[in-house]
């Protein structure tokens, strides 16, 4: 049975355990992964779209009385898979920390103020070109406890479906320049620089709006088709 | 070919983003993943999900993909119409402060599987949690369906495994069933790379 999907890609990922990302050394699997066939059960996967999204949830800074603080962004780019097409209707999840670097969940205790009007959740689906908007603010640099003043760079969480069970993707987007990038752990996982060059959106002066927020460019890459096998003679 | 964007933690604050309907967002999905009038045997899953010192995880989403009672999935590459079209197949379940996740569903069908075999009654699962980097793929199976003996995907477990993909029945409670997913150590579940 030929492979539906490509695997090759995989390499991009980081390893299940990597050290020095605490919290990896008793949650990572130590037996070898069992590798399978890719069956009716892996080249399907769940269907959601613009009928399961509001317009409005792609704004995270309309979803409150009044508008949180800190610098208005917008977040806009395409899905593709890895041959460079276009993922249509895909649902796209995010969530982040405030502009201060503090997350509205109970178990976040860093003294950072909340902001009464900022939640920072939200969805966006893809249009039939793959693309997707946000609006939100810049997240917050804050500090955890994996090692002796550890702090996460700035970084907005995406999870996102894709068109089958194997495409499914959770990442985080970086902001350029970050200069916490050297000491993060998790991002640092991943450990082919190149790779976790494509965890960072690029500043898009055509996607800043006068007058009103700064623009970036974040296109996401999910698993796509395996190679089409050569004909034979 | 274009490059893929790297797997990163969902991190300790998933639920913000993975089940939004607990900040205020509609509920596009959850644990329910078959109402009352949907044909087929119906079922509870429960289970936890535990570390390398079985220690139980707080903070770990489960997500379930499965097949109707005909074995056919919510999807065009199925192509099989569905009995319902409130049957979408998905469930979403973020674990308890006691690492428990609980799904109600109902038993798939058998679905077709490479060759022209057919496939035993499974759910496909994925695991992400504070400490995963990438997403972990599993099955559960039925211990008690008879199927199991010829399934394609379970052949290629080692038998001395097999074990770790099993819900058992509850004798207490009929139509539940105990699913614990062991993320390390002895009787570590068995995951897949498809």
């Amino acid at each position: 049975m030929n492979d539906i999907y490509s695997r090759a890609g995989d390499a991009a990922d980081p390893p299940s355990l990597s050290p020095e990302y605490r919290s990896t050394v008793l949650r990572s699997p130590s037996r070898p992964l069992v590798i399978i066939p890719q069956t009716l059960s892996e080249i399907t996967g769940p269907v959601y779209g613009h009928s399961d999204v509001l317009p409005g949830e792609a704004d995270l800074t309309r979803q409150h009385a009044g508008e949180p603080q800190g610098e208005r962004i917008i977040v806009q780019g395409r899905v593709l898979d890895e041959g460079g097409r276009p993922v249509p209707n895909t649902l796209i999840e995010i969530w982040q920390c405030n502009a201060a670097g503090r997350y509205i969940h109970e178990t976040d205790q860093h003294p950072a103020p909340l902001d009464p009007n900022f939640t920072g959740a939200g969805r966006v689906v893809t249009d039939d070109r793959g693309h997707y908007q946000f609006t939100t603010v810049k997240p917050g640099a804050y500090p955890w406890r994996n090692h002796h003043n550890a702090w996460r760079p700035a970084h907005i969480h995406l999870s996102l479906f894709g068109p089958s069970f194997l495409t499914r993707l959770v990442t985080q987007m970086y902001f350029p320049g970050d200069p916490l990038f050297p000491f993060d752990p998790i991002c640092n996982a991943v450990t082919d620089a190149k790779a976790r060059e494509r965890m960072i959106c690029r500043f898009d002066l055509e996607t800043t709006k006068p007058e009103w927020a700064l623009g970036y460019n974040f296109d996401i890459v999910l698993r796509g088709p395996a190679a089409t096998p050569p004909d034979s003679d | 070919m274009t490059d893929r964007t790297p797997s990163q933690t969902v991190g300790p604050y998933l639920h913000l983003g993975l089940t939004q309907g607990d900040f205020g967002a509609p509920e596009i999905f959850g644990p329910a993943v078959a109402n009352a009038g949907l044909p087929g045997i119906h079922i509870r899953v429960e289970g936890r999900v535990l570390d390398g010192e079985s220690v139980p995880l707080p903070d770990a989403l489960i997500e379930i993909w499965q097949a109707d009672d005909k074995g056919r999935y919510a999807h065009p590459a199925d192509g099989r119409p569905l009995a319902s079209n409130s049957f979408r197949g998905f469930g979403r379940c973020a674990t308890d402060k006691d690492g428990s996740f609980h799904f109600a569903t109902i038993k798939p069908g058998s679905v077709p599987g490479p060759n022209g075999a057919a496939q035993a009654p499974h759910i496909n699962v994925g695991v992400l949690a504070r400490g995963v980097l990438k997403r972990l793929f599993t099955r559960i199976y039925f211990a008690d369906d008879p199927a199991n003996a010829n399934d394609p995907i379970l052949a290629l477990v080692p038998a001395d495994r097999r074990e770790t993909l099993m819900a058992n029945p509850d004798a207490k409670s009929p139509g539940l069933f105990r699913f614990d997913i062991r993320l390390q150590g002895a009787n570590e579940t068995v995951f897949f790379d498809a």
